[in-house]
């Protein structure tokens, strides 16, 4: 019986592995409700404040803010979303690919490209990949605030308003449901103006102190709060796509168990078939 | 003429308030303002400090926000409320910060920032206080 100890062992060790998957599959499913919850409260905000910017840029068209402007492009910012912990399957990988991807448009036309990264995995990919970061913020957490980004947030912002970048994407995964995920970049500025912007409105607001001072806090919240949907999104990307993972790999070790409990089955059957044969044997030539 | 309105109070991170309401009062940019029902459209930014909601029925609520934007259409109010404390060199400060942590630098911040982080903190704290008595006068009568 010399293999039945060790396949023991072994089974032991992966049904011990197996309770910290469907551990962790568990405790994904729980805050992936959690971060759910988080992002749908986070839509109201960003309609009504795009709904008020797409109102003021209406009413003020003799006033045009740098943050709608096209302007020829030299260089481009990218922020770059992703999650501080990895057992998530390739949620952060397939996010790269499709950054790296747009990124290689620009720089096929000579454009230089600076990145703002948040979550460490983008700090520890790009450091490999190399690459002009500017900024970077990480250990969100589970519970985000749109305080934590707004620095990050302002080094683009202004790198914008210096003309140091010319053009502001975001790459983030987008939530579909628990199964998919989309890598989905976006363009943050200029601001892309949308179809259900209302241009209905026949009344024009009274500004205190004044529309241009309000536009332009009013651009920087709303870039904001793009960001920090962005980041919630990934974070619902984050748990559903652990939770999926962490299933696959607790169905993986079960798998491995039956087979490994087959194996030492066996074994144990022959030892003992050998050891009746072998007592047989003996009492045979006596 | 319509005696309520509604009033919806959003921030980036949840939904706050959302429901009709017979008065607002808030801290406008350019001083305390009441919005009563068939108030004109008004869009301003907010000071930290309370909004007084009155619900239809003469309830009374107290939100306490960090600044933000209120606007004012002919039936629907919005206040688009900060979470975060916003004060320019805080902003600044913060963007230093992550400019530092790309740069993997751990400099001391310079005591200016401090400073100016103390004192947003400090008026933060003193527009807290207020929206507590409010709440406390309105409790206590």
């Amino acid at each position: 019986m010399a293999g039945a100890k060790e396949i023991r062992t072994k089974i032991g060790s992966i049904k011990n592995t197996q309770k910290i998957t469907s551990a962790m599959e568990m405790v994904a499913a729980s805050k992936m409700r959690k971060a759910q919850d988080r992002m749908a409260a986070t839509r109201p905000y960003a309609k009504r404040i795009r709904s008020v910017i797409g109102h003021l840029a209406h009413g003020n068209t003799e006033y045009q803010h740098a943050f709608m402007n096209e302007r020829e492009v030299k260089r481009v910012g990218f922020i770059v979303v992703s999650t501080d912990r990895g057992l998530c399957g390739g949620l952060n990988i397939n996010l790269f690919k499709q950054a790296l991807n747009a990124m290689k448009q620009w720089s096929d036309q000579g454009v230089e490209i600076e990145l703002c990264l948040i979550g460490s995995k983008a700090h520890s990919f790009f450091k490999r990949y190399g690459g002009k970061v500017v900024a970077k913020v990480s250990g969100l957490g589970d519970a985000p605030q749109v305080s934590d980004l707004i620095g990050a947030v302002k080094v683009m912002l202004d790198g914008y308003n210096k003309g140091n970048i010319d053009r502001l994407f975001m790459a983030q995964n987008d939530f579909v449901n628990t199964m998919t995920q989309k890598p989905d970049v976006s363009q943050l500025l200029p601001i892309v103006p949308s179809e259900d912007d209302e241009l209905k409105h026949h009344w024009d607001y009274i500004y205190e102190p004044d529309a241009k001072a309000l536009l332009e806090v009013l651009l920087t919240r709303y870039i904001e709060s793009q960001v920090y949907q962005g980041v919630v999104d990934n974070l619902a990307c984050e748990q559903a796509a652990r939770m999926v993972a962490m299933k696959a790999a607790s169905d993986n070790a079960g798998d491995l168990i039956d087979e490994l409990q087959l194996v030492y089955n066996k074994a144990r059957q022959t030892a003992i078939t050998q050891e009746l044969s072998e007592i047989v044997a003996g009492a045979a030539a006596v | 003429m319509p005696y309520t309105f509604h009033l919806d109070i959003v921030s980036a991170e949840e939904e706050i308030f959302s429901g009709t309401v017979d008065m607002l009062v808030a801290n406008g940019e350019l001083g305390e303002l009441g919005i009563s029902p068939g108030h004109a459209p008004l869009l301003t930014s907010l000071k930290p400090g309370p909004v007084k909601v009155t619900k239809h029925g003469g309830d009374e609520e107290f939100y306490y926000v960090s600044g933000g934007m209120l606007e004012v259409q002919p039936h629907v109010v919005t206040v688009l409320a900060d979470t975060a404390v916003r004060a320019d060199d805080v902003d600044e400060a913060a963007a230093i910060e992550a400019q530092k942590a790309a740069e993997q630098a751990l400099h001391d911040q310079s005591s200016e920032i401090e400073y100016s982080k103390a004192a947003a903190e400090l008026a933060e704290a003193a527009a807290q206080l207020r929206t507590l008595q409010a709440i406390r006068r309105k409790a206590g009568k």
